[in-house]
């Protein structure tokens, strides 16, 4: 699952030239294009409204915060909630630390093995979760199948897709190359230039593949349910026997706020980019 | 964007440094460096065979072995037939619904960003899609079940005008395709987006100066290097749609048969215990399926980087 929302985050910051110019047969262009975007504001929103007003409404149609302000107290569910985000700590740490060097070391001595580097990292979209957690309950050893983590090392191979597209979209729009060789020949060592030279120039590909690996777990549901794990997802699936408009509240909640999450970071982002071209321009 | 690093390497009489930098030490054999090289791709390697090539070769063995490790075939023989062959034709039938509508309407969609002036506009757009590619499953099916279900609130409105949907609507084939459209839609809006901002405009400047009509523009120039990508993407949420499990399993509870449903029954032993080998048989169907979308894609993925480089 995937993609990278990096890749259009970055594409986006250099997008300008690459739009058609919008003066060409403008007027055909803009009803289309209205009559398109409102219809999807419609399709996409509707339900986040429904569920909101699910969320607020008692059995009687009453307007009340009950659903919401009954979650924290809910049986289970801060439990399901610490698991579920230490899940995510483990799979964003082994996720920076195995995808980062890697993309930097085929991107600097392999740019040949890139499109096969595609082409892998894309297989856990296809191979199905489901698939994948069985084979593993097959295959694993005993110490690894009786913890949590077990979940966070194959939570690793589903955010591989998007955390990949993300460092390599963040890789393309620096010249790598350029800095490493400027750091190398200043004495830099490779532990240096990496942590102080490359890392500080992929601080939004970064930011992306993690807050995107954050979503992935917060949101998995076929393995965490296999395993016999009570993750987050896995609560709320439970939990609508008992009060459907707590598990909508839920829902509705890690939704939208990984999306402002998101959202606020493109946001720094774009501010930090503009204040580096300022900065370029006076020198 | 220029760094100052690059800047100073650009200095006069630095430049030189910089590619001495990069000749290779003398006195080593090139074989050995060439080991030493591919080492740094050891940990990546170890560990995408560890956690996707050892589970899904012990998927694909399991489908052939007994409870007790023996060679069989009767897994594969059971998993053809019904029920687990209705299955197979629903998932492939939802699969291929969910992937071709999000397929185009993903493109007008992401066309119609693109070209708009509002940078506010494109980002949200950019994250949300992202994250409702990601968040997938569960949550969504809540929020529909918010919105459709017998007391949801578009529901109500459309019994208001008179439109009165079957109990239960949302929980068959239909329901669960429109909720798959939820996240099948931002991620084509997604992946296509790439390849939207490297149709230059150039072509479209080129091909109006020689007279060419929009839609002309379209038939000759944008559509043909556009659509191995379309295509492409379009077989990748084919794939996506196959193996979801999580939509289903909230909405249904298991009510309509997809495939992946059945493996989960399976695995957690809902129909009878002992049967997991019938459950791999049904994963290797899906892994075989999954092969063949791949193979096509990547063999796509290569016509479009003709023209779309990335």
């Amino acid at each position: 699952m995937v993609v990278a929302v990096a890749t259009t985050i970055a594409a986006e910051a250099k997008a300008p030239s690459g739009r058609p110019s919008g003066r060409l047969s403008l007027s055909r262009l803009r009803w289309w294009r209205g009559v398109v975007l409102v219809l999807t504001g419609i399709f996409f929103l509707l339900p986040l409204y429904a569920a909101l007003r699910f969320a607020l409404e008692n059995n009687l149609g009453h307007l009340t915060s009950a659903a919401f302000s009954a979650i924290p107290h809910m049986t289970g569910f801060l439990s399901a909630l610490y698991l579920s985000l230490r899940l995510a700590a483990v799979t964003m740490v082994i996720t920076l630390v195995l995808m980062v060097p890697t993309t930097i070391y085929v991107h600097l001595k392999y740019p040949r093995l890139l499109v096969a580097f595609d082409a892998i990292t894309l297989l856990p979209i296809g191979i199905p979760p489901i698939v994948l957690i069985i084979g593993v309950l097959q295959s694993a050893p005993f110490v690894l199948k009786s913890s949590p983590y077990l979940l966070s090392l194959e939570y690793v191979i589903l955010a591989m897709p998007f955390a990949y597209r993300s460092l390599d979209a963040g890789l393309r729009a620096i010249d790598l190359k350029t800095l490493v060789e400027a750091s190398r020949s200043l004495g830099g060592r490779w532990i240096s230039t990496m942590w102080r030279v490359i890392v500080p120039n992929l601080r939004t590909a970064l930011a992306s593949a993690t807050i995107l690996s954050l979503a992935l777990v917060l949101g998995e549901f076929t393995m965490a349910s296999l395993d016999l794990y009570t993750t987050l997802p896995v609560w709320v699936v439970n939990t609508d026997a008992v009060t459907a408009h707590v598990s909508v509240a839920v829902s509705f909640l890690s939704l939208v706020l990984t999306w402002f999450l998101l959202l606020a970071l493109s946001a720094i982002d774009r501010r930090q980019f503009r204040k580096v071209r300022v900065v370029d321009e006076e020198t | 964007m220029a760094t100052t690093a690059e800047r100073r390497l650009r200095a006069p009489g630095l430049g030189n440094l910089a590619s001495r930098s990069k000749a290779p030490p003398p006195g080593r054999r090139p074989w050995l460096r060439g080991l030493r090289g591919l080492l740094g791709l050891a940990p990546f390697a170890v560990y995408t065979a560890l956690f996707l090539g050892v589970p899904t070769v012990a998927v694909v063995v399991g489908a052939f072995q007994t409870p007790h490790g023996g060679f069989t075939f009767k897994n594969v023989t059971i998993a053809a037939h019904a029920p687990y062959s209705n299955g197979f034709v629903e998932s492939l039938e939802l699969a291929l619904v969910t992937s071709i509508v999000p397929g185009i309407l993903g493109v007008f969609i992401a066309y119609a960003v693109h070209t708009s002036r509002g940078t506010l506009l494109r980002r949200i757009v950019s994250t949300a899609s992202g994250v409702f590619a990601n968040f997938g499953g569960v949550q969504l099916a809540f929020l529909f079940i918010a919105t459709l279900s017998t007391t949801g609130v578009v529901t109500v409105w459309l019994q208001d005008v008179g439109i009165s949907l079957t109990t239960r609507w949302l929980f068959t084939f239909k329901g669960v395709a429109l909720v798959y459209m939820y996240f099948q839609l931002p991620l084509m809006v997604l992946i296509v987006t790439p390849a939207l901002n490297g149709l230059r405009p150039a072509w479209r400047e080129a091909s109006q100066n020689l007279g060419a009509k929009g839609w002309q523009y379209w038939r000759y120039v944008g559509g043909p290097v556009l659509a191995p990508t379309v295509l492409g993407c379009t077989l990748l949420l084919f794939g996506f749609g196959l193996s979801a499990y999580a939509t289903a399993r909230a909405l249904t509870a298991g009510t309509i048969p997809l495939t992946p449903i059945q493996i989960g029954d399976v695995m957690n032993g809902n129909v009878i215990a002992g049967e997991q080998n019938v459950g791999m048989a049904l994963g290797l169907g899906l892994v075989i399926v999954i092969v063949v979308v791949l193979v096509f894609y990547t063999l796509l993925q290569r016509r479009a980087s003709r023209w779309l480089s990335r």
